[in-house]
Order: C-alpha cells, then structure tokens, then sequence
C-alpha cells in the first residue's frame, strides 16, 4: 500500500498507545448493523504499471485534438500553451498547498492571485476581481445574483445570443431565489436592440450581454449600454472572451457593471471541458457585494509587503445562510495557469493571438462561403474567433463525413437546440493556411450540392 | 520586500515567440474602429527567464503537502500519488474537446462510466452525477434535486432544510441559494444531534435534513436511523454532507443507513491536489427515487458504446456546469480508486481513524478536548486552558505551528466549541510525523506557560510575519497600480 506509510507493527503499536484492542473498538460508535459486511465490490486493484496499460488502452478510444485538425468552440478553445505554464503549474508549491486560510505560509498562492486580479482588472477595464468562479456560466449566474443583491431587483434579461448552456446554468442558479428570465430575441446575429428597449423597465435588475457572444459576433455594447441603463438600478453584466480583450474595447470602458466570462483560453487545456474556470470582475464600490474569495494587499508585523484573503465578512464560514455565496474555494491552479500565461504574452502577445486567430477566422470565413451550398449566416456582421455558417445538408452530416477526413468540422447548433443547419466553427491562432484549406478542399470534394 | 511580476516588466520584453503571419490582413480590417481599443491592457513584459525565476520563487513562500504535516480539519489534505500527475497528463485526454462526437470521445466516457459506477458502489447510491465542480457545488445540486422532488410531489409547503450548530458554513449558504429557509439543530451534551430539539423542530414544512456524518467534531451520529424515520416521517429527504467520507470508505455506504442523496469531495477522500484551493469536483449521488432530478447528461452505455445521456432531460434540475465536470479532477479519483480497491480503500479509511484516535491521546493532556470518546478521522481540541491561564489563544498556537514547519489545524471551527482547533492528520501521515507534530504541540503547550509573549509574537521564521488582515479591510488593495 504504497500511500500509507504505517506497517502493521506500527499500527499495532498505535493501537496500544491509544488502549484500543482493535481498530473495531476505534468504531464502537457505528452501531454494527450499519456497517458493511464484507467488501465494496469494486475491481481488483491494479499496480502503477498495470494502471499505465489501462490508461493506455482508454486513451486509444480517444480522438484527440492532435490527431485531428480541430475547428471546435462554443465555449473551449484550442489556444497554444507555452511548455512554462505547465513547468509552474505542476510544482508541488503551488499543487498540493491548501486554500490560502495561513496566510504566513500562502504568500506564494496569495501574490498569485492577487496579481491575477489585476490582470483581469486590466483585461476587463474593472476594479476588483476574484479567482473563485467555477466556469463561466456559473460566473454569469452569481453576477445575476449580485445584482439582486444590490438592488432587489428580480429580473434578468438574457439575449438569445447567449451560450445555452450558460442559460441553463443561471437557470439553475437563480430559480431558488425566484429570478425572473427574459429573452431578448437576436436580429442580425447580435442583440435586438429594439427587443431590448421594449423590454427594459425600472423592474429590470440586470441585463447579460455576451460578447462575443455565443455564434462568434460582437455585440454593439456602447448602444445597448445606453439602453440598459435607461434604468439607473440594472446592472450591465457583460460575458467577454479574455483573449479578445485585448484588442477589443474593455467593457469597463463601456459601462460595464460587471464583466465576467469563461477563461479556459488563458492557458488551460480542453479536458473535454474541465477544469474550466470563470473569471468575475467589477467596480471597487460592488466588493462587499462579490460572491468567491478576494485576496488584498497588506502589510505584516514588520511592515513588510505581504497579502492576506480579505473581506472575508461576506463568506459562508461567517456569514453562514446570509453570504454572498456558498463558494468556498478558488479555482486557483487554473488561475496560476492564466497569471502565467498572460505574464509570457504580455499585452503585445496577447494581441497577437488575438490578431492571427482574427486573420484567419476570417480568411476560413471568406473561404467557406464560396463553397457551393454553404453561406455565412451573418455575413455583416462583426466576429471574432468564431463564425456560423448555413450547410446544405445537416450540419451532423458535414461534422461526420469531414471526420473522415481527419478534420472536427465545427460545433452542430441543433445539439443546442437551435438550427440543425448550421454549424458553428472556431479558428484559434493554432490553425495555419494550409489547415483550412485542406477543410474547404475536402468539403469542395464531397460536393454537396 | 517580494516583487510583484508588474515590477519585474522592462519595455519591449517577451515570453514567448509566437509564429510569423501567414495573413497580411489587420484587425482594423475586420472590426469597426469604436470597437477597438485604444490603450493596450497593461500586461508585464517579461521573459521566460523572469517569470520562472519569479513564481519559483513565489513557490517557496507556500506551505505544501510534500514539505509537511497539513493537518487541516475537514479539509483532509492526504498526500497526492504522483503516478496520477503523470497520467492526467496524456495528450489524448488533455487535447480533447467537450464538443467533439461520442464515438471520438470513448475511452474518456469509458472512464467516466466506471468512476460512476464506483461512486455509486462505495456510497451505496443508487445512481451518480459527475458533473458538479466543487463539494459546494455538489452541495447546491444535491438540495436543488431535493427541491424538484418536492416539487413534482406539489410539496410546496415544504420551505425549510434542518442542519446541525456543527455544520460547515456551505449548507446553510447552499440553502439559501437553493431558496430554503434555514433551521438550525442543536448539538447535544454527547456532541451529536440533540433528538428532542429535532422532534420538536419537525413538521410538514421540513423538505429535508442536511448532515455531516461523521460530523465536524469528529464523532459518528449514531442516532441515523432515528433521525431518517422521523424526518423520513414528514416526507422530507436526508442530505450527506461527504466531506468527511475519508472515514467511512468500505466501513459504512450511506445509501444503506438512511441518507437519500449525499455529494464526494474528490480532493478531499480519493486524493486529488488541492492546488490552493481549486479546482475540485462535487459528484452527487442519490438513491432511486431521486435519480429521475440528476443534471444531465449523465454517461450511459449501450451495446453501441458509451453516450451523455439526456433521458431524463424532461424532469432534471437542468445544468451546473458548461460542459460534463471537472474530466481532470475525475480522471484522477478513478485512477486512485481503480489502484487502491476495495481493501486498499478500507485501509485508507482504518488508518485514517487509527492515526487521528492516536494523535487525540497523546495530546489530550495538554489541550483542552471537550470530547474524549474515540473518534473518527478527526477530533476538536482547544485552547481554552492556555486562554484561561496564559492569554494565549487558539491563533497564537496556530501561528506558532508554522515556525515548527507544520501547517496550522482548522481554527475557530466548528462554532460550538471556542477556541477550537480541528485536527485531521489522514491516513497517509506516518507514526513518525505524527508523534512529531504531538511533540510540537506540546512544546507549544509549554512555551504558552514558560513564555506566552512568544507566542504572540508567532510566527517569527516564517517568509513574513504575522499578517494585518484588519489593514487588508481597511485600505482595499486588491490590484496592483504601478504607483504603488
């Protein structure tokens, strides 16, 4: 038993200091028909060696990203990840340390995520943010929560342009409270500006806004702002993707209230879609308001720099059923990764991936709508890193004979409930030319029309 | 004085080369200009070299399982097998995409199947969701499918969850976010569910019970089958706080004794890191009845293969996450599960037992322990004879751990007892590092009579002293501005 470390002698020994006969009598408590007769019936155990061939074995009824040439999106995306994000990420330090509760000994966690915050301070144009959200639904969803918080308000709006499944997420997060969810319909792939206005009233709490938003189109935040605040009270709560962040207008710039989004990007892996973690930012004056864990600067007996969980008043280890949140952990090693991810970009880099994952977006974009029979849906509209096209067959159809061919096509939207022609396809900066032509000549070759 | 990566910045550094264009296109090409921005996010600019030497160095101001004894309770910090490192690492689990066909995506589902299976085996549940993402989380879901089993019943008169003074502070925040009101049970003199509070408390409006078990002082409530025929009774529904599952494995499922849905702490009972605190992963498992609420999809398997399975789409709670969970953290839990087996996990939880009674006795006579009776895999001394006759307090002794290069044990927690130090040295910690920390413990026991102003003056070897966290309120700094 190689993870227990006490031999059976030593237990005996243990068992003698504490005057115990046997381990049984240590669980005299349990009354003995409630405890298991026999054992679990579970597989034989398997060694290091043998766990190494099983994996194996797994893995090969896997297709991965790096067998196939992958134009998947709608939330996780593949972005290239520097060798030194992992190299930091994988150390011991940062691995197996707990929740930063001693800070004396969690300045290494602490400074991390202070720094974090103020990268995605920076990102998002905000004030204050946190390293606690789980992903980026559920991000969105506390923000709902917050605004409701702040001014008792209890109805939302969500676009249809918005993830479904972020839907589905703040549907679960926000019925038990009794929030009331309103669609705001699309018109040209983006917010239905005059849906929006028809709909915004003083009983309006809050109003999402993703952008880009899930078909890949950036939202018209400056004008719908205007329209959201019509309401002093609601809250603008803007979902943004970090990469685009730095080449796009920050939503603090734009009257966000407060921004969140999923940031699997910032030098996480796919995982089939875990870990993800979502980032929360917003104004200095919402703090005492903010759902998850916030690290602040301080200083130590000494006067020396140090760093120290803060506004810990509002958590649920105090607070118990009147916190913020029942979040009571940070989605710290993701967020490591991203704090060394953005430290090796730099603003410069982080623009770049922008910029090449933009070039070649729209170079496939372009491309894909002179194949006969396919179209873009939006063909005006402003997008980034993501785009929907119209196929002349089912977008199942495309997905499964492009596999084939050794090519993850693009995203079916009638898996998430919307047209099952159309398919939603992602370039990242990991694509090159000859990648999405490959794509086109192929689907040029199974001529669908 | 420990720089920050902003102080590291020098104009025109890189990190990283990224590859040469293929495109002559500009983003002003493809953007109208009010959506651009103008200033560029400010972002450090540093090289490889600056930022490996500045969180390596940042590394070595943590605290760690592999530099000590974490003997934080509740929070089971067991040491974290490296085999699982190394194969969590593999490219075709790592590079796949949540979105990408079932018949790509076998082998993960395969995985996520049989971890499925084993969870439902070891908790005697009768089916399992994988998809929450932390023990709150899991917690959320677990009480949201209690709410839609009342509601497909038309209990709508049921408003109220009961949970114990010794709770974590999750379930009654869980609650209230769920939409329950919250109805605190008292602790009884044996320090377990005082039953004529909870018979006086119990009426139609309780839609269910949550309970820690074995409860955060460490002692098993052996009153469970009562307590499920009473609220059982009304209708209501027993909720299993599992964060304290490390005791029980292979000993007692508690599908078995009277629990109705109850969520795993993958990091805490099967070994998965910490990592400072995320990211972790929060299955549910429920009993039959309750199977038709889980959140979908769950993974199926046919002769076809393995699939999500949205049957239940219609009567579900509906999503908490993106996407299927935390692949990550699960991959590992199956990993140690499938090494350990059925023995393997029973001797975890024996030697989790073993060392905790063993640390109670060799400190019970030098810290207060309002409970004495053996415990589980945990136990609650306290301070209150160095309060009492020293003015040192259960901060002191905690700081005062940290020069001795043990992290401190949960302080202040659970409520009920003052002063309270909540001890939990798992079962992966040897005799050796037990009876050093007891000797510690006792050192500290000594110097709070011999010198009480060091301690608190604690900790003094430490990469910094005690912190101001009063400061930390008052002067808000919570991101770094380069006039600082």
């Amino acid at each position: 038993m190689p993870y227990i470390s006490n031999t059976e002698a030593e237990r005996r020994q243990m068992l003698e200091r504490i005057g115990a006969e046997s381990f049984e009598e240590l669980i005299s408590a349990i009354p003995k028909h409630l405890r298991l007769q026999g054992l679990l019936k579970l597989e034989a155990p398997l060694s290091e060696l043998e766990m190494t061939r099983r994996i194996q074995e797994r893995t090969c009824g896997n297709v991965c990203a790096q067998k196939a040439s992958s134009f998947l999106g709608a939330g996780v995306y593949d972005h290239f990840i520097p060798a030194a994000v992992d190299s930091i990420v994988s150390r011991p330090e940062f691995f197996t340390a707990y929740t930063p509760y001693q800070a004396e000994v969690s300045q290494g966690t602490l400074q991390f995520i202070y720094e974090y915050q103020t990268m995605i301070c920076e990102l998002t144009g905000m004030e204050v943010a946190n390293a606690s959200m789980y992903d980026g639904a559920s991000a969105a969803a506390e923000a709902i929560l917050m605004a409701v918080r702040k001014n008792g308000l209890k109805k939302a709006i969500l676009p249809a342009s918005l993830h479904p499944e972020y839907v589905k997420v703040i549907k679960s997060y926000t019925e038990g409270i009794g929030v009331e969810l309103i669609t705001c319909k699309a018109k040209a792939g983006v917010m239905d500006i005059d849906d929006l206005t028809a709909k915004m009233d003083a009983s309006v709490g809050s109003v999402v806004i993703q952008t880009p938003n899930f078909w890949g189109n950036i939202e018209p935040l400056a004008d719908l702002e205007k329209v959201v605040h019509s309401n002093p009270k609601a809250l603008l709560i803007v979902a943004a993707d970090p990469i685009s962040l730095a080449i796009l207008k920050a939503p603090g710039a734009l009257g966000a209230d407060i921004v969140v989004g999923e940031g699997q990007a910032l030098g996480n892996s796919m995982y089939m879609g875990g870990p993800l973690f979502g980032f929360f930012a917003t104004k200095l004056n919402m703090a005492r308001s903010m759902p998850g864990r916030i690290v602040g600067g301080t200083l130590d007996k000494d006067g020396k720099r140090a760093y120290a969980l803060t506004l810990q008043a509002r958590e649920q280890h105090i607070r118990r059923a009147k916190a913020t949140s029942n979040i009571c952990s940070n989605e710290s090693l993701c967020t490591l990764a991203a704090t060394v991810y953005l430290s090796l970009m730099g603003s410069d880099g982080l623009a770049e991936v922008a910029t090449q994952s933009t070039q070649l977006t729209h170079y496939m974009a372009q491309k894909i709508a002179s194949v006969p029979g396919f179209s873009l849906v939006w063909p005006n509209a402003a997008f980034f890193k993501e785009f929907v096209v119209n196929c002349p067959v089912p977008a199942s159809q495309v997905i499964a004979d492009l596999l084939d061919h050794g090519i993850y096509a693009g995203v079916d939207l009638g898996t998430f409930g919307q047209d099952s022609r159309q398919l939603l396809i992602a370039v990242t900066e990991k694509k090159t030319v000859a990648e999405i032509d490959d794509y086109i000549e192929t689907l040029r070759e199974l001529n669908y029309e | 004085m420990s720089k920050t990566i902003f102080e590291h910045s020098v104009a025109g550094r890189k990190g990283v080369t990224l590859p040469r264009r293929e495109l002559n296109t500009e983003v002003k090409d493809f953007f109208p200009s009010e959506y651009l921005r103008e200033t560029a996010p400010r972002l450090p600019q540093v090289s490889e070299l600056d930022v490996m030497r500045h969180y390596i160095k940042l590394s070595h101001r943590n605290h760690f399982i592999e530099k000590g004894l974490y003997p934080l309770g509740s929070c089971t910090m067991k040491y974290n097998p490296k085999s699982h490192e190394a194969l969590v690492r593999h490219s075709c689990f790592n590079n796949i995409h949540p979105c990408q066909p079932e018949s790509t995506l076998q082998g993960s589902l395969e995985i996520l199947y049989e971890l499925q299976q084993d969870l439902a085996e070891i908790s005697g549940m009768h089916k399992v969701t994988l998809q929450p993402v932390a023990g709150a989380q899991g917690e959320f879901t677990g009480i949201k499918v209690i709410a839609a089993y009342h509601r497909a019943k038309g209990n709508h008169h049921k408003t109220k969850i009961i949970i114990p003074d010794s709770a974590h502070g999750t379930n009654p925040a869980t609650c209230s976010l769920v939409g329950y009101d919250v109805v605190e049970l008292k602790s009884d003199a044996r320090g377990r569910c005082d039953m004529e509070h909870l018979k006086s408390i119990v009426d139609d409006s309780i839609a269910g019970f949550m309970l820690t078990n074995p409860n955060t002082l460490g002692l098993f409530e052996d009153q469970i089958e009562e307590i499920a025929d009473i609220i059982h009774s009304v209708d209501g529904l027993i909720y299993m706080d599992g964060a304290n599952l490390n005791a029980l494995l292979g000993i007692v499922q508690p599908g078995k004794i009277g629990f109705d849905v109850m969520h795993f702490n993958l990091h805490k009972t099967f070994a998965t890191p910490h990592g400072g605190g995320g990211p972790g992963s929060g299955p549910v498992g429920v009993v039959e009845k309750l199977a038709p609420y889980l959140p979908v999809p769950t993974i199926g398997h046919s002769e076809d293969g393995y699939f999500f399975d949205f049957g239940h789409a219609e009567t579900s709670i509906g999503k908490v996450h993106t996407f299927h969970g935390n692949f990550a953290v699960l991959l590992r839990a199956y990993i140690y599960i499938k090494m350990l087996g059925a023995e393997g996990l029973k001797r975890v939880s024996e030697n989790a037992v073993v060392n905790a009674n063993y640390l109670m006795v060799l400190l019970k006579d030098h810290y207060h322990i309002q409970h004495t009776e053996h415990c589980m895999h945990e136990f609650v001394a306290d301070s209150m004879w160095q309060k009492k006759e020293f003015g040192v307090t259960t901060l002191d002794i905690a700081k005062r751990l940290l020069d001795k290069g043990f992290h401190a044990p949960t302080v202040y927690f659970p409520l009920i007892v003052p002063e309270a130090m909540m001890i939990e040295p798992t079962e992966t910690e040897s005799k050796e590092s037990l009876d050093a920390f007891a000797a510690a413990m006792i050192e500290i026991a000594q110097e709070c009579h011999d010198n009480p102003e060091l301690l608190h003056e604690a900790p003094l070897t430490t990469p910094v002293r005690r912190v101001d966290d009063v400061r930390a309120v008052k002067f808000l700094d919570v991101a770094f501005s380069p006039g600082e």
